[in-house]
């Protein structure tokens, strides 16, 4: 939690020996606090104050990165309970939980099709982040062989699940250096799992179902044996149980900037749930409210697509205009005779255009202009969506060799630029279109036939 | 004494109860009361769990995507039939949309409406809301005959919306009824129209209100942050923001490509009949967490879905 510059100074020497650069020791707390000069610049501030500010300066909750290779999952530093009012930073990580009770060969297949999914949507490519490999069978040499069957089909960041730490040795001294999640330190194996992660500078998880102190015991003990990159499970499983703990710690981390249980979460949505379709609703909840990395149970594009889009709808920055490609955009499958409509690049403004046009029925071409994400009032009235700046895409994305006719529709907001338009593009009929995209399957139906 | 202590929000307003039907020998349900945020029962009630709306339209539906049409089958003929399957199939309340009357899907007027309405109200007790074509003429128009017809039986009418609250809400007063106000995703907006709501006389008791609904992939996001302010306006003590809120998931949910077509689409969307629920059902439970208190729905499996969601949540 950021300090106000007046807990910064009480912290500074208080001499205004101007050393730094400053008049006063409060004006240089001021520029502290706003970040813009490093405590580095005072050469005389004590020990104990540089310990409390810089402990201060700390994320509430802690980023933790997995993974070695390219792809990593950096989760935490999460800084608000609303993303309205601010942002949420870093979209919790979907990995996909295999057993060492399963075949080698149902393994190896079903991580070679998650790890290679990728899916578009408004020109972002979307996957999978990772595998949790757990190991059921109780055996280290079985979970070692799985976790080799992994590792061999992918660099992706993994997850090592089991309550043996001999087990985990064995997969820590062959893969440590893909820093992978210790899964998990409880009660009766903590010391051991806590040395583990600290010898082998692995992050670590811990597990506690009998509440937070509990739980807060445990963060404390790993960090005593020299660990700070913890993921929390704080054992609830089903809908109501993972959102009001959730909810309690993120509200301890940010409101009480409570440093035990400061950390990104780990969720389970599979293990309380009672079809495919209720772990993928339970992990989407998982996403909006608190969840930091989600381990499924199963891996379907039917459920994986409407999760990684409900991660891309929640983690979107709501302080700026979200924008989609400018461009041509087909729905249904146009023909050279089918209508062309002309609208902004505000992505709520053409997933607007999109449904609407989908749902009259009639395939038609969307002639997307960059507005820097403004809608179509907003961006006329900023003069970044006039005559020219139509005329200039139509002619940009080839308009004319898509169509068999040269008629365009305009958005009715904006019917005062077809004098204009008519000029800046002689062989184009423009028609005025309806104010609302609401009214575009009546007006196509009307004036397109 | 515990060493975590987990902090408290000391809420000083709560969202307004409403009641539909209890009335004209209808069934009641009452909706709101929240004191806190979605389901925190660490500190503050939730008396009423969101409930879960089916809707029935005066059409056929023969637009409607291969899944829904499946499931309802006959049902789709006659808004009676439908109705009364829908409470079968645990509706809370039954949402009537008079597409019919939309000056492109047929036009049709008062007399039309009123048949719908009279045979969905005959085939259930639960409460109903009868929602017009969003022309605000014509809303006007088939809302007052359904309003009348219903009169004393406290059905809500849909919608208030800037251009023509008062012809509803005024006749929301005469016969006893709740106005559903609608407003484009905006805190501000919501606010204003409940204010101009009240102004005309209609109890702050008798106001639902819809934010708009973006379905996942669509907007849900800014209907998400919207909902969430809404509810937080609500719990700092801001009156004219504690109504309950009301979300048309299905409708918005199953106009979008992912869910209507299980053709033609790219082949990493996976199976169209499992894709095209749990859309709509990510939808529900996300409007849910952010407040909303009635979702209306359109597929049977999304609502067995979404009350054992809620019930899970509430447990």
């Amino acid at each position: 939690m950021a300090l106000s510059g007046i807990e910064i100074y009480k912290h500074l020497p208080k001499t205004n020996c101007k050393d730094c650069g400053f008049p006063t020791c409060l004006a240089f707390a001021m520029k502290l606090s706003q970040k813009s000069v490093e405590l580095s610049a005072c050469p005389h501030v004590s020990e104990a104050g540089k310990t409390a500010l810089e402990a201060a300066s700390r994320p509430p909750i802690r980023l933790v990165t997995l993974g070695g290779g390219e792809k990593k999952i950096a989760v935490g530093n999460e800084v608000v309970l609303f993303r309205h009012e601010k942002t949420f930073y870093h979209p919790p990580g979907l990995v996909v939980r295999v057993k060492d009770t399963q075949s080698l060969a149902e393994v190896e297949k079903l991580v070679a099709a998650a790890a290679g999914y990728t899916v578009e949507r408004v020109g972002i490519h979307m996957g999978l982040d990772g595998f949790a490999i757990e190991n059921a069978s109780g055996n280290g040499a079985a979970f070692l062989k799985c976790v080799d069957a992994v590792a061999a089909k992918t660099t992706l960041p993994l997850v090592l699940m089991s309550s043996d730490p001999a087990a985990l040795e064995g997969a820590l001294a062959k893969y440590a250096d893909r820093k992978p999640l210790i899964y998990a330190a409880n009660k009766d194996n903590v010391a051991a799992v806590a040395a583990l992660a600290a010898k082998h500078k692995c992050p670590v998880a811990v597990v506690s179902r009998d509440g937070l102190d509990q739980l807060s015991d445990l963060t404390e003990a790993v960090n005593k044996a020299g660990v700070e990159d913890i993921v929390l499970d704080p054992g609830a499983r089903d809908f109501g149980g993972t959102l009001r703990s959730l909810t309690q710690l993120r509200r301890l981390a940010l409101k009480k900037n409570f440093r035990p249980l400061g950390y990104p979460v780990i969720t389970f949505p599979g293990d309380s749930a009672s079809s495919p379709e209720e772990e993928t609703l339970l992990a989407s909840q998982h996403v909006a409210k608190y969840g930091g990395i989600v381990v499924l149970n199963q891996f379907d594009p039917s459920l994986v697509y409407p999760l990684l889009t409900m991660r891309l709808n929640i983690y979107t920055d709501p302080q700026k205009p979200i924008q989609v490609q400018p461009g041509v955009y087909q729905v249904g499958t146009p023909k050279n005779s089918s209508p062309l409509l002309i609208s902004t690049n505000f992505s709520l403004t053409y997933f607007a255009i999109a449904g609407e046009t989908e749902s009259s029925g009639y395939p038609a071409w969307l002639l997307i202009v960059d507005t820097e994400g403004q809608s179509v009032l907003t961006a006329w009235a900023a003069g970044k969506f006039d005559a020219d700046k139509i005329a200039k895409s139509v002619k940009q994305f080839d308009m004319a060799s898509k169509l068999a006719h040269r008629s365009l529709v305009l958005p009715g907001h904006v019917a005062v630029l077809r004098g204009e338009l008519e000029e800046a593009l002689p062989d184009w009929k423009i028609m005025v279109g309806p104010r609302e995209a609401v009214d575009i399957g009546g007006f196509l139906k009307r004036s397109w036939s | 004494m515990p060493k975590v202590e987990v902090p408290l929000e000391k809420w000083s307003g709560k969202v307004r109860e409403v009641t539909l039907g209890g009335s004209g020998g209808r069934k009641g349900l009452t909706v709101g009361g929240e004191a806190t945020l979605p389901f925190l029962s660490f500190e503050g009630a939730m008396p009423h769990p969101p409930s879960v709306a089916i809707e029935v339209s005066d059409t056929p539906a023969s637009e409607w995507a291969a899944p829904l049409r499946q499931a309802w089958g006959d049902a789709l003929e006659d808004p009676g039939a439908w109705a009364k399957k829908a409470a079968e199939l645990g509706a809370d309340l039954i949402v009537l949309r008079l597409n019919s009357a939309h000056p492109e899907q047929g036009n049709t007027g008062p007399e039309q409406a009123k048949a719908a309405a009279e045979k969905v109200l005959a085939a259930v007790n639960l409460p109903v809301v009868v929602l017009g074509p969003e022309v605000p003429e014509k809303d006007n128009e088939v809302l007052m005959a359904v309003s009348d017809l219903a009169a004393g039986q406290r059905i809500g009418l849909g919608y208030c919306m800037e251009k023509n609250y008062r012809t509803i809400a005024a006749s929301c007063i005469a016969n006893n009824h709740v106005a559903l106000a609608k407003t484009p995703i905006d805190l501000n907006l919501a606010k204003q129209l409940n204010i101009l709501i009240s102004d005309v006389g209609l109890s702050a008791d008798s106001i639902i209100m819809d934010p708009t609904t973006g379905a996942l992939g669509y907007g849900l996001e800014y209907t998400y942050s919207v909902m969430e302010r809404l509810r937080l306006a609500a719990l700092v003590g801001d009156k004219m923001t504690a109504m309950p809120m009301f979300c048309t998931v299905g409708e918005e949910s199953w106009r979008q490509k992912e869910s209507k077509f299980a053709e033609g689409v790219p082949p990493t969307w996976g199976q169209h009949d499992r894709r095209s629920l749990v859309w709509e059902q990510i939808t529900a439970l996300a409007l849910i967490n952010a407040g909303a208190d009635i979702v209306v729905l359109r597929h049977p499996k999304t609502v067995d879905a979404v009350k054992a969601a809620i019930r899970k949540l509430a447990g």
